[in-house]
């Protein structure tokens, strides 16, 4: 049995560094420090996987390797305007050759941004934002704000390693809090005992006043959540703001108010009262250093592109009152890379339309789900990702009505419907590489066992497709 | 059926993210995401108990889920569905000029569908997209 430690977690945003993974016969048999669907990822990623399969007939019929590479790069080579989509839960090295396969099909290219935090991104563009790295948040901020992101339920252990519950040089943790308070107020009495002593002695007043006592005792880090339900997160809050649905934009603008000093003339605004509002405003602005993070909550509701800019503002807004950051909560663990590796190569974020000759960047005009509720293309290649479980109806119609092809390693929903099936080994465990965090830090991914035979990584699947079109075009 | 009017909320949960690790054709991810979380004060309103099937409507489709008693509630007038091929027949493929469509908020409406089935994996694909 070998321990591999230092083991990165290829699931979500926080791309935790710090996993280990115990191998025994080139399998992964115990995970330690993992999340559940981290743990659940490492601990079933070898039972369910896909062999190279092609239609025929209507059929998924097993093919050799080569052969499902080669109908790939076919119906590529056809297609007039074929969408690339996926990218956020592979490497930048993939991505990379994807841009490179994109340009040479005049297609669009897409990465799941485009139905997570596009619109953020596009926020993010007209008014830019404070950032910061999630070390900061470790060490630093005292408060932390969740607005419309469950992080219990999809970014497990950002609470536990970077923000309410962590353990950071100028934080300690919420468990050490309570043995500490305990603590202080042992030492408190017996401070107390021993100034009142010294002073009785020798007539002086007590060296110790009462302010270390408080500085001990203080309540550090409050733990503020937004959201439309009372989430798991919203349970070991100190604040919850239960926000009605679509009225996010409201209560965000509300709060601009308050922290300009302005007043409410209502008793309540989306649902939450206008006096729970202020005195979450004072610890706002109260703080040391806060943060804002938020989730698709703000993205996938009305308002979408708005309610990000008012969030920005708002944070801009406390900045003027004490020091406070904003980050986006990203899903995939490469959602981050993809946009950035699509952004150094083409300047865009998402969204890259190849069919000019040049990188043309128009969202809700060159975003696959515009595109394909348009009707406008006319093949597909997913990788690394499952639009047929994750786009609305209209969309997965007509996906599914064109030849569709797709790069995964584990069968789901998009591979029981393509066209052509390329098994991948799974990045962060069979293939190494580079993913980005969510605060955009570049960490490497580990390979920590060999993939199955058959099963290569996306940069060679994708690097074999790419010359094989070239092969058909030029000759 | 008379049903009641709510806003549709769909989301990822903790069980949807650890079972799509275990397989999107696993038994636990499909019971996981065919399933509509709601309050119980509409839930009596409606006279339907924990596991009944319910039909969800929109104006872009409808589909039959198993209705569970919410873990985080309360929230009346509000169902969540968790992502996945069944959320998807029922939201809002509208993106105003943003790429994305709208996955929170959209106006539904809820109605008991007693005797009717919650699909399978397979058969949900094959009868929305017809392939497969």
């Amino acid at each position: 049995m070998v321990t591999v430690s230092s083991v990165v977690c290829p699931v979500c945003g926080c791309l935790c560094d710090d996993l280990e993974v115990e191998i025994e016969n080139g399998r992964i048999i115990a995970v330690r420090n993992a999340c559940s669907v981290g743990e659940a990822k490492f601990l079933n990623y070898w039972k369910h996987r896909n062999k190279p399969m092609v239609r025929k007939n209507g059929e998924l019929i097993e093919v050799s390797i080569d052969e499902a590479i080669r109908k790939a790069a076919e119906i590529l080579a056809e297609a007039k305007y074929p969408i690339l989509y996926g990218w956020s839960s592979t490497t930048c090295e993939a991505i990379k050759v994807g841009l490179e396969l994109a340009e040479e099909l005049g297609g669009v290219i897409d990465n799941t941004a485009t139905v997570c935090h596009g619109p953020s991104l596009l926020a993010i563009q007209d008014v830019g934002y404070p950032g910061f790295t999630l070390g900061q948040s470790r060490h630093r901020f005292d408060l932390v704000i969740y607005w419309g992101s469950n992080p219990w339920s999809a970014h497990f252990r950002d609470l536990d390693r970077y923000s309410a519950f962590s353990e950071g040089r100028f934080q300690i943790s919420a468990w050490r809090r309570a043995f500490a308070k305990v603590y202080a107020r042992i030492a408190a009495k017996k401070m107390n005992a021993a100034s009142k002593r010294t002073a009785a002695k020798y007539a002086v007043s007590p060296p110790f006043g009462s302010e270390l006592v408080d500085t001990l005792l203080r309540e550090d880090r409050k733990l503020v959540v937004v959201d439309v339900r009372r989430t798991a997160t919203a349970f070991k809050a100190d604040y919850f703001l239960q926000v009605k649905p679509n009225k996010d934009f409201e209560l965000l603008q509300a709060f601009r108010v308050l922290v300009k000093d302005g007043e409410l003339d209502v008793d309540e605004v989306a649902g939450v009262p206008v006096e729970l509002m202020e005195e979450v405003v004072d610890v706002m602005i109260n703080c040391r250093v806060g943060v804002l993070y938020f989730g698709v909550g703000l993205t996938m509701s009305k308002g979408k592109i708005r309610n990000i800019e008012a969030a920005i503002n708002l944070t801009k807004e406390l900045n003027a009152r004490t020091k406070f950051h904003i980050l986006p909560m990203r899903g995939h663990y490469n959602v981050t890379g993809a946009n950035v590796v699509f952004a150094w190569t083409t300047g865009f974020p998402y969204a890259v339309d190849f069919s000019h000759g040049y990188p043309y960047y128009n969202p809700g005009e060159t975003s696959v789900v515009d595109i394909l509720c348009r009707g406008e293309t006319d093949a597909s290649l997913v990788i690394a990702s499952d639009p047929v479980a994750n786009f609305p109806k209209k969309a997965v119609k007509e996906m599914v009505s064109n030849p569709l092809i797709a790069i995964d390693p584990a069968p789901t929903p998009t591979t029981l419907m393509a066209d052509v099936v390329i098994p991948a080994a799974y990045a962060g465990i069979e293939a190494p590489g580079t993913a980005y965090r969510m605060d955009h830090v570049p960490i490497s991914l580990r390979k920590v066992v060999e993939p199955p035979p058959g099963c290569i990584p996306d940069e060679v699947i994708v690097k074999r497709i790419l010359n094989e079109v070239r092969r058909l075009r030029r000759g | 059926m008379v049903g009641i009017k709510v806003k549709l909320v769909t989301g990822r949960s903790l069980y949807q993210g650890t079972y799509k690790e275990k397989g999107k054709t696993s038994d636990e991810y499909i019971r996981v995401v065919s399933e509509c979380q709601m309050d119980p004060e509409d839930m009596r309103k409606l006279g339907i108990r924990e596991g009944e099937p319910v039909r969800v409507k929109t104006a872009y489709g409808s589909v039959v889920l198993r209705a569970v008693k919410t873990p985080e509630g309360p929230h009346p007038g509000v169902i969540f569905i968790p992502y996945g091929p069944w959320a998807n027949v029922v939201v809002n493929p509208e993106t105003h000029g943003t790429g994305m469509p709208s996955y929170k908020g959209v106006d539904a409406e809820v109605e008991p569908a007693p005797g009717e089935k919650v699909l399978d994996l397979v058969e949900l694909l094959k009868s929305t997209y017809r392939r497969q």
